[in-house]
């Protein structure tokens, strides 16, 4: 991840604390999912940005999965993701999200 | 996961859903985003 995205992560952390943040993904490329996830709870994995070696713990989800989705407008989900989501595998997201979190 | 009440952190692609589209979806859940960014993985 962008150094400088990890900066403005870290300092949203500073300024609200953890207890109520959650990260919501919307990248449909795995390696690009994982290598996010892992920033936002274990720390950047390549060590050159900020969050190297800081293990936030956020709880991370994506917007493609049911449990978000069915929360979300039906009518604001469709037309800001419903073409995307058609697009991409999003079955392999969602299993690939379910392994991050050591659910399956 | 309850979205409502939370603070969002939207961490969208260029290539996939972009943060902002993220962002007007929970929006509608009743979280309140913090913060919005779109990456480029490639």
């Amino acid at each position: 991840m962008d150094p400088e995205n990890q900066g403005r992560i870290k300092s949203t952390v500073e300024r609200y604390g953890t207890d109520d943040l959650v990260v919501v993904l919307g990248a449909a490329d795995l390696e690009g999912l994982e290598m996010v996830a892992e920033t936002v709870t274990e720390g950047d994995p390549s060590y050159v940005g900020p969050l190297a070696g800081v293990q936030l713990g956020l709880p991370v989800v994506h917007i493609f999965e049911d449990d978000l989705r069915e929360q979300v407008d039906p009518a604001i989900y469709d037309e800001r993701i419903g073409f995307v989501e058609l697009a991409v595998d999003s079955d392999a997201v969602k299993a690939t999200m379910k392994k991050l979190r050591g659910e399956e | 996961m309850d979205l409502k009440g939370k603070k969002v952190i939207a961490l969208g692609e260029r290539d996939s859903v972009s943060g902002e589209a993220i962002a007007d979806c929970v929006r509608t859940a009743g979280a309140d985003v913090v913060m919005i960014e779109t990456e480029c993985f490639v």
